[in-house]
């Protein structure tokens, strides 16, 4: 046995084997074979296993995930079995003397075209099943198991080098228990996706990719940072009964689903949920959200190998807004440049991309991307309670913009006679310049969200995927927190509302200052919104109000988080 | 041989789904059975062929069988496409 040493990016401990996540593409040659009836069977063969496998992935999805999953792994069961498919190739292999591999590749290929170039939405999904699942028969014939995450039929620990955002659209959150990355930081994508995925996650483990094999068995305690490989069986019975301890605390919360947030002294606070999916909206509804603080839309945009069309997009915010019956759900425009890339955009690459062309700036440069996400919005906002936001707002004429570009299509649509909301209109604030500015802010839009991650970033300037300068990133640091006290108040000030979306929301030492501030929201990881309530009727704003003050003006982040922790001792 | 006309009313059409569920109806017995659309024809057993037709709502289509089963065949087919509201 031995173990690894890397950063506690998301709670909790997983015991599972490992699962080494590499991406493969198989390049198929044309060969001549001789013996074309062995040729043949070996394609059959392949069909063979590939169906056992697929059926083993699908007799799961059936019993964890439902029957609409399941019901696409259906469709691609059949495609092994489609006489047309199989004649087809068997033609090839018996005329052209072909190899299986280059047989298959042309018909799929041909098939995959076809259902492309038409213009619905259903059939190109179609084409991504008919890949997948030929990819699947090619790693058969190859030999080579395809390390596909889609393809993962057990309870695994995924041990990958990093993991993009474009990984995540495939990964089966029922059978991924945890994470471990060789690089990374708190809080990069990686450690942003375990944490909303509620599960277990280790990053910046260096070496892990190097030293894990498939199927080795592993503890990740999410909660220290240690990655065990292969550890005795004293170790996993301690940490089975760690994993048994945490259930039971987390039950006995449990009560609180339906509670209010309010504070030991009677304050209303709301504790809401920040999401990157549909599917997310329903976990935020059963562990007691009063709604969406924050809702990434770079999904829609990262799931295909193109833009998102403006009726797919209704479709998903509408989904999201009935799910929610009228609680509020803030959607964030589209957040893309910095580390989010959209290959099929060809973005140049940029010297300095958390700098550069991102969020709104991005947004105002691609007029139609945004204006398509705004009606697709707007039509939207007749199924619930929706508001919107702009991200990386660093100066008024932006906000401008997208506020007079939003009120365009608002009339367009209106003109067309499609019903549209009443709708907020809100900022992100994670830049300076707009913290320090939110007195001319807050006259203009309705509410603010404060995304602490990239404020720290941006405040300190520290790349927060740098483990050089990690140390900078220091969430208590009185220039921080001077910062979020001065966009409550100037917004309390014009009658306007604050939240706070990013990690700080549900950080257990700095929840009693912010509440102390005043801050009205706390848009947390679903899989944190009980113990964030609970944390919040625990303690009284009257105790807290008066050490705001001396907290700002203490020096450094070491000496805030001091107090800060002998707060919390004394009130425990 | 029997042929039957029927008019999609499914809002999806027939492509996810209903295009799994018709297929694996029709794979359970040993007739040929054909669906047919704008004039082309393609092996209903055969989920690619379906796919490829592109069925959508309010098309028009025609399911053949042939065979030994023709009857009992084209009748699950027809009850399958009622019971789900695919086609009338």
């Amino acid at each position: 046995m031995s173990f690894l040493q890397g950063i506690a990016a998301s709670d909790g401990i997983a015991i599972a084997k490992a699962f080494r996540l590499e991406t493969h593409h198989f390049s198929i040659e044309k060969k001549r074979v001789r013996d074309s009836e062995e040729e043949k069977k070996r394609f059959h063969d392949a069909l063979f296993s590939a169906k056992g496998e697929l059926e083993m992935i699908r007799d799961y999805a059936d019993e964890e995930l439902g029957t609409n999953q399941a019901a696409i792994l259906d469709a691609q069961l059949l495609v092994l079995a489609d006489p047309e498919l199989i004649i087809a190739v068997e033609e090839k292999i018996t005329h052209l003397h072909v190899n299986a591999e280059f047989a298959i590749m042309e018909e799929t290929d041909r098939f995959i075209n076809m259902l492309e170039s038409v213009d619905n939405i259903y059939l190109r999904e179609r084409a991504a099943d008919i890949r997948d699942i030929t990819n699947r028969i090619q790693s058969h014939l190859l030999g080579i198991p395809i390390h596909n995450p889609s393809m993962i039929a057990e309870e695994v620990i995924i041990i990958s080098d990093d993991l993009t955002p474009s990984h995540t659209a495939q990964l089966n959150s029922q059978l991924v228990k945890g994470f471990v990355t060789n690089i990374g930081g708190k809080t990069s994508h990686s450690a942003i996706l375990a944490r909303s995925m509620n599960i277990p996650a280790v990053v910046g483990a260096k070496t892990a990719f190097q030293d894990i094999e498939n199927g080795d068995c592993i503890i990740l305690d999410g909660n220290k940072g240690l990655v065990h490989i292969n550890p005795t069986p004293e170790v996993i019975a301690e940490y089975e009964k760690l994993q048994q301890l945490e259930k039971q605390n987390q039950s006995n919360l449990d009560w609180l689903i339906q509670e209010k947030t309010v504070s030991g002294d009677g304050h209303a606070f709301s504790v809401v949920g920040n999401i990157g999916s549909v599917d997310e909206a329903r976990e935020v509804i059963r562990k007691g959200g009063e709604g969406i603080g924050l809702f990434r839309t770079e999904f829609l945009f990262m799931e295909k190998k193109r833009l998102p069309l403006e009726d797919e997009q209704f479709e998903a915010y509408k989904t999201v807004l009935q799910a929610m019956e009228g609680k509020p759900v803030i959607v964030r425009t589209i957040d893309i440049g910095g580390d989010k890339e959209l290959p099929y955009l060809h973005l140049s690459k940029e010297m300095n991309p958390f700098l550069g062309f991102r969020g709104i700036r991005f947004c105002l440069g691609e007029q139609t991307i945004l204006r398509t996400q705004l009606r697709a919005l707007l039509r939207a906002s007749a199924f619930g309670n929706l508001k919107i936001m702009f991200p990386m707002v660093a100066v008024i004429e932006e906000f401008r913009q997208g506020k007079a570009m939003f009120e365009e299509e608002k009339r367009k649509l209106v003109e067309e006679g499609i019903t549209v909301g009443n709708i907020e209109l809100g900022m992100m604030v994670e830049i300076p310049s707009t913290a320090l500015m939110v007195e001319s802010f807050a006259k203009e839009a309705d509410f603010f969200s404060i995304g602490t991650n990239d404020l720290i970033q941006y405040t300190l300037a520290a790349d927060r995927m740098n483990e050089q300068v990690s140390y900078l990133y220091q969430p208590y640091h009185p220039a921080i927190l001077r910062l979020i006290k001065r966009v409550i108040d100037y917004a309390h000030q014009e009658g306007k509302w604050v939240s706070i979306c990013g990690d700080m929301a549900e950080n257990k030492v700095a929840i009693p200052l912010l509440v102390g501030m005043g801050l009205d929201e706390f848009s947390v990881h679903s899989s944190s919104i009980i113990n964030t309530r609970a944390h919040i009727r625990d303690l009284r704003m009257q105790d807290i109000q008066h050490m705001i003050d001396k907290v700002l003006n203490l020096p450094n982040a070491a000496e805030v988080e001091q107090v800060l922790e002998n707060f919390l001792n004394k009130s425990d | 041989m029997i042929e039957k006309e029927f008019t999609v009313i499914s809002d999806t059409g027939i492509h996810a789904r209903p295009a799994t569920q018709l297929v694996q109806a029709a794979g359970r017995f040993t007739s040929d059975v054909q669906l047919e659309y704008k004039g082309r024809k393609v092996n209903l057993k055969s989920i690619m062929g379906v796919m490829s037709l592109a069925v959508g709502k309010g098309a028009n289509i025609k399911i053949s069988t042939e065979g030994n089963d023709q009857e009992a065949a084209m009748e699950h087919l027809q009850q399958m496409l009622s019971k789900e509201g695919l086609a009338e």
